[in-house]
């Protein structure tokens, strides 16, 4: 093999690697290598003349590799791989040097900064020394997308695609899709009905020849990659047939078992056969496994025997399918930080204590108090309702540290909506601040406080406990730096939100990160804000962070064009950094075979051979040979031991 | 007293491309600052990390040699962080038993969400490499 003719392109992103780095030192270092025939520095190697003079370089000094010592490869690796290929060299062999994430930005001497900056070029160096031209392996897509979650995101994001014309299969663990949006009563800022504005997409999705439902399920597993995903769909057993039910309610009426109802909050009761909500998608019962006397004739079976339409089927069995998908949405949604966290503000043990979406479903026309708002105790009309924001939002001593973004709006719906309801009561808010960004938003707290006359106290709330048939409430004023004691009828957490349990487990189900707090992690938080980490798997809604609903639209809307854009390609590239096998160095001991987590290897005539199709080149194989017969290409073993050969001269 | 440069360990530092390379990354976004004794490598994955890389790494003059990867149950390529875990308790033990300090190899769990866990574990490493001095135990002799 005739030497290499490597370019170094040494960037100084502006002052953010020059400050701290000394970038004509690395080039000069680097022109110090054996291989390396170019090099060059500039102030932005990403912008147009920069781009430009890599091309142009490559051609002008014959170069057959570059070296971009620049941010992270997260950014423009794809950019200069772009610009090799345009050169007319293969781009497999250009690499990036991360030395700004890893380095400049974390260094602030220069000195060790600079010889840092060094090793790392150096080691990407000697790694391009050995990298293969390559090309990226085509496979075919599957075009059908599954969206995980059927609230307001998933709903938007499974129309978008289907409206598209691809195959969507929606995925929803309850009995309906709705999700937290249909227990909204009214949404701000216009205060139009939420299950006015719900109810239609649900039918739609219902309705769509191109979307499938699949509700009371659960993602089990996810096998494959972009463009081919294999999903294991649990489907737990309803035990009423949906195209049998009538929704006559003949069966609730005879159901001897009384459960607290998930729905409603707990504010209501339900019975062990339900109905979620009275205009569920699917419309049809569902029989509470859990809460049934036990699904036997013998023991009650008094639902089977009121059921004229003949639905109800003890002997339904849960059923777990196979899917095959090309893109995955997850829209899994967010629950309220638990207040039982909180024993400064009751613990969730204080009654007539409320959390936002109880208040919800007391003010809604279709909750259990039929839009009156009664507070639970006593069933009296509150007269002092307090609303208390930020209730674990925003303090990252005790609870969490971000900021929950809707509370401070809907606490002034909330405001309102009660002041509609009780003309003479009197609502209070405590506040640290009010953060009304938003198209008409800052508009609506303004009304909220002069024209329906809210007080608004900014302060923390400090405690409240129950006296005598009341709440008390004890914060403080900062702006007049006065205590403040409030005996309220019932008083409103606007509780944190946090992501829902079902996001914590499909995160670990689809092997897609989470950030600090919990939300699943975007690619980019700029420019890739509704892809997760994992290729073909898209974010959309709450899941990701907490937003309100045209937001979550919007993001859904996101997610659905970058399912659209990715399925509409008739095949994939693939990544080529595989492994490969070294047949003379093989022996056929079989350790790579019980290595692969993708059961990818296989011994053919005493040799490992590689499944192409199945191989993700993670590397196991390699790190297990002993006589390193099995490698990842671009990624061989010799190439690392070079690399670290640089980090330590 | 002399005036000679403080001695500074010189770590290789073995990080998966999806999880704690991506923390790097994060914490240089959120310019949290940490020592720059550690000169990362980045690989697929830290299952693809030989036992091999670790020995040569100290055979080449490494002073410490920390592998980091994404948290147990949350691998990209679903088991090779629990095989990586395995192995590098082996080299633990090998270690040990010719006689090279136990501080000198690490393995930690960085996600991409955990920027400052980054700083902090590097931050941790050179304080305790500081104490053990230069590693000459397994490094090659200069063939001059």
């Amino acid at each position: 093999m005739s030497k290499k003719r490597t370019g170094v392109f040494v960037c100084h992103c502006g002052t953010n690697i020059a400050a701290t780095v000394d970038v004509a030192k690395v080039a000069r270092e680097m022109s110090g290598e054996d291989t390396v025939a170019f090099t060059q520095e500039y102030v932005y190697m990403c912008s147009e003349p920069g781009q430009e003079s890599v091309v142009q370089s490559i051609k002008d000094n014959k170069l057959d590799s570059i070296v971009v010592t620049c941010c992270s490869p997260n950014l423009h690796e794809k950019t200069f791989r772009d610009n090799a290929q345009r050169a007319g060299i293969n781009n497999f062999t250009c690499e990036i040097a991360n030395i700004r994430e890893q380095c400049s930005w974390v260094h602030a001497d220069k000195a060790k900064g600079t010889e840092k900056a060094i090793k790392i070029s150096r080691s990407v160096v000697r790694r391009v020394n050995r990298n293969l031209p390559m090309d990226a392996v085509k496979v075919a897509v599957t075009r059908r997308a599954m969206v995980i979650g059927g609230g307001i995101a998933g709903i938007q994001a499974a129309l978008d695609i289907a409206n598209a014309g691809i195959e969507v299969i929606l995925v929803e663990k309850q009995a309906t899709i709705g999700g937290r949006m249909l227990q909204l009563s009214e949404t701000f800022p216009t205060l139009d009905c939420s299950q006015c504005v719900l109810s239609p997409k649900m039918v739609e999705v219902n309705r769509h020849p191109n979307i499938r439902l699949m509700t009371y399920s659960e993602v089990k597993e996810v096998a494959g990659s972009v463009g081919n995903f294999r999903v294991k769909v649990h489907k737990r057993s309803s035990f009423v047939d949906p195209d049998k039910c009538k929704i006559c309610d003949h069966c609730t009426e005879v159901c001897p078992v009384v459960v607290p109802n998930e729905y409603e909050l707990g504010l209501t009761s339900r019975r062990a056969i339900y109905i979620p909500y009275a205009q569920a998608i699917p419309a049809s019962f569902t029989l509470d496994e859990d809460a049934c006397l036990g699904l036997n004739p013998i023991r009650c079976g008094k639902c089977k025997d009121v059921c004229e339409a003949g639905a109800i089927d003890y002997d339904m069995r849960p059923v777990t399918t196979t899917e095959e998908v090309g893109a995955i949405v997850v829209a899994t949604g967010f629950d309220l930080y638990g207040p039982e966290n909180m024993p400064e503000l009751g613990g969730g043990r204080v009654e007539d204590v409320l959390d936002g979406l109880q208040f919800e479903r007391l003010i809604s026309a279709s909750g259990a108090t039929k839009g009156h708002i009664l507070r639970p105790s006593d069933h009296k009309e509150p007269k002092d309702v307090v609303f208390i924001q930020c209730a674990g939002s925003r303090d990252p001593a005790k609870h969490c540290a971000y900021c929950s973004k809707i509370c401070c709006m809907y606490t002034a719906k909330h405001a309102r909506l009660y002041k509609k309801h009780v003309p003479d009561g009197r609502a209070y808010v405590f506040y640290i601040d009010i953060r009304s960004g938003g198209k008409g938003y800052e508009e609506f707290v303004q009304r909220t406080m002069e024209d329906d006359d809210t007080l608004y106290l900014r302060g923390r709330v400090s405690k409240l406990y129950r006296k005598g048939g009341k709440v008390r409430v004890m914060g403080t004023d900062t702006l007049t730096g006065q205590n403040v004691e409030i005996d309220a009828d019932m008083v409103v957490l606007a509780l944190a939100m946090t992501p829902s349990k079902g996001t914590m487990e499909i995160a670990k189900t689809l092997k897609i990160g989470r950030d600090k707090d919990g939300f699943l992690a975007e690619a980019h938080p700029k420019l890739r804000p509704v892809e997760s980490v994992t290729g073909g798997i898209y974010l959309a809604g709450a899941a990701q962070a907490p937003k309100d609903i045209p937001e979550t639209v919007a993001q859904a809307g996101a997610a659905a064009a970058k399912v659209i854009a990715l399925l509409s390609q008739a095949t994939l590239s693939r990544s080529p950094l595989i492994a490969k096998v070294r047949r003379s160095h093989c022996t056929g001991c079989g350790m790579c075979v019980e290595a692969c987590p993708f059961i990818a290897i296989r011994l053919e005539g005493g040799k490992a051979v590689v499944n192409e199709a199945l191989c993700e080149g993670c590397g196991s194989c390699s790190a297990t040979c002993l006589r390193a017969a099995i490698d990842v290409k671009n990624v061989t073993q010799m190439q690392i031991h070079e690399m670290i050969e640089a980090c330590l001269a | 007293m002399s005036d000679q440069q403080p001695y500074e360990p010189k770590i290789v530092a073995f990080l998966c491309k999806w999880c704690s390379s991506a923390g790097s990354d994060l914490a240089g976004v959120s310019r949290i600052q940490y020592p720059a004794n550690a000169t990362p490598i980045t690989v697929p994955c830290t299952g693809a990390v030989s036992p091999m890389y670790i020995m040569s790494a100290f055979n080449k003059g490494a002073d410490g040699v920390l592998v980091s990867g994404c948290h147990i149950g949350d691998c990209h390529y679903l088991e090779g962080n629990y095989l990586a875990r395995r192995k590098m308790y082996l080299i633990m033990k090998l270690l040990e038993f010719i006689g090279v300090e136990q501080n000198r190899f690490r393995m930690s769990w960085v996600s991409a969400a955990e920027g400052a866990k980054f700083a902090q574990v590097i931050t941790d490493f050179v304080g305790d490499l500081r104490p053990l001095g230069p590693q000459d135990k397994l490094k090659r002799a200069e063939i001059k």
